[in-house]
């Protein structure tokens, strides 16, 4: 498998080399849909100017990125490119060899289960065949490169931030990193705890003194090194500065710049009586899910994950399309669930229509000065809808998929016809 | 026993003809005061300076004040440089004593009163539009004052300037408008004016060459420019009578000295104009860089009113001016760029003096609503970068301060200096908008401050009898004397969310969150289930008749 991934970067590569050297890569980088006031490149440069001019970068409102970021491009400035174009690399290894550790464990449950003779007869064809799921970690990796949402994120010079799973204080670490860069990663934590759980074979049961055990061994780990990673920044530049600008911009969105969320518009027309109340109710939005979905998907924490992920990409107060990119890369994973969504066709002509609307009503909006900001806030709201709806699409049929295992493929109803199902 | 306060009350008006035709009138009323502000004696006792400033001078603590209220845009190019520069819209800068403790509480309190005492929206000044120059604006007064952390400077580009901020104004001089040149300054024509400019101005001065003893200095200044063209008639002639209605018949009796100069600087071949009544006084004065001959009238001579006991002075063109002498400072300022998204702003500074550079100090506050990025701050002359050798750069916090820029720049000779910055336009929340919000927003004046060398000597001399116009800023030195240029402010256009949507938005997207909610509350809390379709509505009739006759259900 190392020749097609080999290959698979070099083109990823060559593409987005081939984009910086063009004029579209200036352009790129100053569209909303692309870059936020979190993360827009122009403004990493311009902290490291403010540092250059012996002002701290959290002096002004411009700069909401954390110091270890400052540091990090005080050293590749030049590189940057560089950098960014490795970093994706990097990110679709990463991914590809999760996903490929992820479908031996998957295939192992399955023998495992049929072996137990659990699965009726006629759920066969649900069964994931080898082959199939041989090519799945490179059509990951391959989503994940050559979706042109990646593409120009990275030529933009987004900085989003990735995870990789491997031994449980690896994954401690970057899951730190991660939520350290942008808080909303915190709720991945249960997931990626779950997932170790299950590759160390601890059941997930309240009243087991060993899943306690993990549980905080794991979450010491991670707030461990998230206090690390902040000690580390407090000496970095020598002050708490960083805290309020980057944490509490995050938090409490005083930016009000248009971009793919929701979150703009709603406080730019919000009565100020009650803006505190809305920012509470959204920002719990983002978090609240992980508790009942931790729940109901316990036994597969990797559907977890990517139902988090697209969430937090989907409730975020300043999201980019490099977050969508990101969950979007697990797509191939759920390959088998085809059959089973029902909105997929929808959503996807959904989703491709307004991708190219955004860019058109934003020149209208702003350039051509013939549509309001109701235009792009309408395609802002579509966009979010057909986001929830694939969501919501995959999560119905992931568990319906484990309905049919448990129950069997084809159910009749009691006077023998053909059976439907439905959510009651 | 403590020496009585002496008081000294001098006016004068400065008429000066521009070769564009149009004519500049200066105003200068100047109070000095002997009374010790900065000493613990309470001053009570009011006589000609005005008690409602003497009150504020001594509850705020205040060392210096410079306001002006501003109607217009001073056309460097085509009038020359003014006797006193000053902004459009208001402009208030203030240096408090070091006894003050707590710099922006005093500084808002202050604000409010003198928004009172000129009835102007001076209210409108607060954190958002106030800056602490670190390099500019050092105090017009006397003491050397290095701490900047007492100065405040701040300004109001949308101020528009009427009679009721004349009227007050005109209350604050000891013979108000009934005798001496404030007959003069009748609205319905000071109004009607191109350019239109009042100004107080509050400072300590020294009363001997010693400077044992220190006096406080008032003075009132008003700066207007009559247009030749809306003046009627057509043909170049100018009088008092034309310029403010009114002619003048006696000298203000509380002032020990009351003056008209009419600037008659000839040209080397034929004199441009005749000046009637003639008058034989003449004097000459250095201001701004350039020996100039005035006319004067003495309003305290009986003499000067003739027999008609008033006076109006003629000024009456016969031959075409000659060259104008093109100012050595001048500046321009614009926004570059297009759409709603992004722009730039680009100061041009030229320097017109064909052999000598030398530096000058930009100052711009740019609101928190135009995302400044310092990175692309270039600054090129004749086409070169050209490094400022001070930055002093304070980024601006959103609703909170705004951006402060300051730099000292060297301007190479006879050469166009261009100072180029990125911005990024906010969108504010709706309630941030002003109710005209497709006007744009006004970023204030650039201030340009220099030592511009003179082509005459200066005259350092300060306790010498000079006139008041040539006196205002001091100089230390022979060889070149201050001045300061004001940019044009800027107007720039946001982006606007829609003012009527307000609960539109909040049901919408509160409508989406709920959507996501919804479809994962439902695959969250129920299974499924095999659908077994509930029986007809005759079915459950029948069934429920049978369940009253104990009969087996269908």
């Amino acid at each position: 498998m190392a020749a097609p991934l080999a290959l698979l970067l070099i083109v990823a590569v060559t593409i987005r080399a081939a984009l910086f050297r063009t004029s579209l890569a200036n352009l790129i980088s100053e569209r909303v849909e692309v870059v936020s006031p979190l993360n827009a490149w122009k403004r990493v440069v311009e902290g490291l100017a403010l540092l250059d001019l012996d002002i701290s970068p959290y002096s002004g409102d411009v700069f909401h990125e954390t110091p270890m970021v400052i540091y990090l491009f005080h050293f590749l400035m030049d590189y940057a490119e560089i950098t960014f174009m490795l970093a994706d690399c990097l990110t679709a290894v990463a991914l590809y060899l999760a996903v490929k550790d992820y479908n031996k464990q998957v295939f192992r449950k399955q023998k495992f289960a049929l072996e137990a003779d659990r699965i009726p007869m006629d759920c066969l064809e649900l069964i994931r065949s080898p082959t199939e799921m041989y090519y799945i970690p490179l059509k990951v990796a391959m989503f994940y490169l050559l979706n042109p949402f990646t593409i120009v994120s990275c030529v933009a010079k987004c900085t989003c931030g990735c995870l990789i799973y491997g031994s449980a204080l690896l994954s401690a670490i970057f899951l730190a990193l991660a939520t350290y860069q942008s808080i909303y990663p915190l709720t991945l934590c249960v997931p990626a705890l779950l997932y170790l759980l299950q590759r160390l074979y601890i059941p997930v049961n309240v009243r087991r003194s060993s899943f306690w055990f993990y549980t905080l061994q794991y979450l010491f780990m991670f707030l461990g090194s998230l206090l690390v990673l902040i000690c580390l920044s407090f000496f970095l530049l020598g002050s708490w500065d960083f805290l309020p600008a980057v944490y509490g911009f995050i938090l409490s969105v005083p930016d009000l710049t248009p971009n793919i969320g929701l979150f703009w518009y709603f406080f730019a027309e919000m009565f100020d009586h009650f803006r505190l109340f809305f920012l509470c109710v959204f920002q719990i939005n983002v978090f609240f899910y992980t508790l009942p979905l931790s729940i109901k998907l316990k036994e597969h924490p990797v559907f977890l994950i990517f139902m988090q992920i697209a969430l937090i990409a989907i409730f975020k107060s300043y999201p980019t399309v490099g977050d969508l990119s990101l969950y979007m890369a697990f797509l191939p994973v759920w390959n088998h669930l085809y059959r089973f969504l029902r909105n997929i066709f929808l959503v996807s002509c959904v989703l491709l229509a307004c991708s190219a609307l955004f860019p058109v009503l934003w020149h209208l909006w702003i350039y051509a000065g013939s549509a309001n900001s109701n235009f792009y806030y309408a395609i802002t709201l579509l966009f979010s809808v057909a986001q929830i709806l694939l969501v919501s699409d995959y999560f119905y049929a992931f568990l319906r998929r484990e309905h049919h295992l448990t129950n069997g493929l084809y159910l009749k109803k009691k006077d023998g016809s053909e059976a439907t199902l439905v959510l009651k | 026993c403590a020496r009585a306060p002496m008081y000294d009350f001098q006016e004068e008006l400065v008429i000066r003809p521009l070769h564009s035709g149009d004519i500049y009138a200066s105003f200068q009323f100047r109070t000095v005061w002997d009374a010790d502000f900065m000493g613990d004696q309470k001053v009570s006792h009011y006589r000609l300076f005005p008690k409602s400033l003497g009150q504020v001078i001594t509850k705020f603590s205040v060392r210096e004040l410079h306001i002006s209220f501003t109607q217009g845009y001073w056309r460097t190019m085509q009038w020359g440089q003014p006797y006193l520069p000053s902004p459009p819209g208001a402009e208030l800068w203030v240096w408090f004593q070091d006894t003050v403790t707590d710099v922006d509480g005093t500084w808002k309190e202050l604000t409010n009163v003198l928004s009172g005492i000129f009835c102007a929206s001076l209210n409108f000044i607060d954190s958002t539009n106030t800056v602490q120059p670190s390099a500019s604006f050092k105090p017009l007064g006397i003491g050397n004052v290095t701490d900047h952390s007492f100065l405040r400077y701040a300004t109001l580009p949308r101020e528009i300037v009427c009679t009721e901020n004349l009227t007050p104004w005109k209350k604050l001089l000891p013979c108000g408008s009934k005798a001496g040149l404030s007959v003069l300054l009748k609205s319905e024509k000071l109004f009607h004016s191109t350019f239109h400019s009042q100004a107080v101005h509050v400072r300590p001065v020294c009363q001997d060459p010693q400077c044992r003893t220190t006096s406080m200095e008032l003075r009132q200044t008003l700066n207007v420019v009559f247009d030749l063209h809306t003046s009627g008639q057509g043909k170049r002639e100018w009088s008092l009578f034309k310029m403010f209605s009114r002619t003048l018949t006696e000298a203000c009796p509380l002032a020990s000295s009351s003056k008209v100069y009419v600037d008659v600087t000839d040209n080397p071949q034929v004199r441009p104009f005749e000046l009637s009544p003639a008058t034989p006084l003449l004097t000459q004065a250095v201001v701004l860089g350039d020996r100039r001959t005035y006319s004067v009238y003495d309003l305290t001579q009986q003499a000067s009113f003739g027999s008609s006991r008033s006076l109006n002075m003629l000024l009456r063109w016969k031959a075409a001016d000659g060259e104008m002498l093109r100012p050595l400072l001048h500046s321009e300022r614009y926004v570059a760029g297009y759409g709603l998204q992004a722009g730039e702003i680009h100061t041009l500074i030229y320097n017109h003096h064909p052999y000598r550079a030398f530096p000058v100090l930009l100052l711009s506050a740019v609101p928190w609503y135009l995302r400044l990025y310092i990175h692309t701050l270039t600054v090129s002359s004749k086409g070169k970068d050209n490094r400022p050798s001070y930055i002093h750069y304070q980024p601006s916090k959103d609703r909170e301060r705004p951006h402060l820029l300051e730099m000292l720049l060297q301007l190479p000779p006879n050469s166009v200096t261009e100072v180029t910055v990125e911005f990024e336009r906010a969108l504010l929340k709706w309630t941030e908008y002003t109710p005209d919000p497709n006007h744009g927003f006004y970023v204030g004046s650039s201030v340009i401050s220099a030592l511009v060398p003179s082509v005459v000597a200066m005259d350092t001399n300060s306790t010498l009898d000079r006139p008041l116009f040539s006196s205002f800023f001091p100089c230390k030195e022979e060889a070149s004397y201050f001045m300061r240029v004001y940019t044009e402010p800027l107007l720039v256009n946001l982006p606007t969310p829609d003012f009527s949507m307000p609960y539109n938005v909040i049901c919408l997207t509160c409508t989406v969150v709920a959507v996501g909610y919804g479809s994962l509350y439902n695959l969250l809390t129920r299974t499924f289930q095999v659908d077994e379709p509930s029986p007809g509505l005759a079915k459950r009739i029948a069934n429920v008749i049978r369940r009253f006759r104990g009969v087996p259900l269908l």
